[in-house]
């Protein structure tokens, strides 16, 4: 056994090399860790979708969803994200084998691909304060721009994560380190792709019927 | 792709099998929405949150790998666990606002307007009205 195969993060060399802990499963205990980081992550938006459930009545005699929400203009943001996460996969398939150059060149394509549902997101509440629907407007709007907001700017820390990530590796190459990072970088960018699941269906679609 | 790759971040055959179903129960609520179809606004909305639930499965399993035996469980165990948490959080709160809700002093919708407290939380100003 050379490797340690932990699924959700991929082969990590044992600390020592290979056959240090023959028997040990824990090759390091950063994907168990971040996993439970955004577990809670998970629970903060639980509590963001629990106020917008809560406060999505509350127009105050403002625009409600049906004024606001356009279903096309989220599809476009549903399929940008969800190829993201796509070209993501790609990407630590390419890593996997040690091609840095495929890995870089996928990892562009995931960060433009997130940069531009990131674009739209911000168009899209530029749209919405500019015509007066901001947060300020009424309790579904508070709640909306607050869930909305918080996946937005994980996005958008995501995209910083992933512009250092493609330095690390163009400076110190596919070493098991930036394995490591790049493992737990692919949860995060598939677990905001998750949440937005909660978005699009519960924020958006069911508001639209 | 060799067998033991399938372990760490599968296989491009997984990734593609997990984009396609993606895809496809992204496409289906959105379609329903868009299309106005006659269904009735309860099922539809059960129909969007059914689809929703079962793709967060399709992305656990095929782009977060997650296993029963990932980390001898343990990572199962804490989903499991957010899983459960987060399902107290929604209905808790649904089930507490509602419950509030239901018991206030009725109020006409020309009050609720006109308060500007009773935006953020129309309850939270029922209750000083209802003590009045």
């Amino acid at each position: 056994m050379t490797m340690l195969d932990t699924p959700l993060t991929g082969r990590v060399e044992g600390p020592q090399g290979p056959d240090h802990h023959p028997d040990h499963h824990h090759a390091s205990p950063t994907p168990i860790g971040f996993w439970i980081y955004l577990m809670s992550d998970c629970i903060i938006f639980a509590s963001l979708f629990a106020a917008y459930a809560v406060l999505g009545n509350n127009f105050a005699g403002g625009p409600g969803p049906k004024d606001l929400f356009e279903p096309g203009f989220v599809l476009a943001e549903t399929a940008l994200l969800l190829i993201s996460s796509v070209t993501f996969g790609v990407a630590m398939l390419k890593a996997d084998k040690h091609d840095m150059d495929a890995t870089t060149m996928w990892l562009v394509i995931t960060g433009l691909f997130g940069a531009g549902f990131i674009g739209m997101e911000l168009y899209e509440f530029n749209h919405l304060i500019h015509i007066g629907a901001g947060p300020d407007r009424s309790g579904f709007l508070s709640a909306f721009f607050l869930l909305v907001g918080t996946h937005g700017l994980h996005v958008t820390f995501g995209l910083v994560w992933l512009c250092v990530m493609i330095a690390q590796i163009r400076m110190k190459g596919m070493i098991p380190a930036n394995m490591q990072r790049l493992a737990t970088l692919s949860m995060f960018w598939h677990f905001l792709d998750l949440v937005w699941i909660g978005v699009f269906s519960f924020v958006y679609l069911v508001r639209l019927i | 792709m060799s067998a033991h790759s399938e372990a760490s971040h599968g296989t491009m055959g997984q990734l593609m099998i997990g984009f396609a179903l993606a895809a496809i129960l992204s496409i289906i609520p959105f379609a329903l929405v868009m299309m106005e179809t006659d269904i009735a606004p309860t099922t539809l909305v059960a129909i969007i949150m059914g689809l929703g639930a079962v793709q967060i499965v399709v992305h656990l399993v095929y782009f977060l790998h997650l296993k029963s035996s990932t980390e001898e469980g343990w990572t199962l165990a804490a989903t499991v666990l957010a899983v459960v948490i987060v399902a107290i959080v929604l209905a808790g709160s649904l089930w507490v606002m509602h419950n509030m809700n239901a018991n206030m002093m009725p109020m006409s919708e020309g009050n609720m307007i006109m308060d500007p407290e009773a935006t953020p939380g129309a309850s939270m100003s029922g209750t000083h009205e209802g003590h009045n």
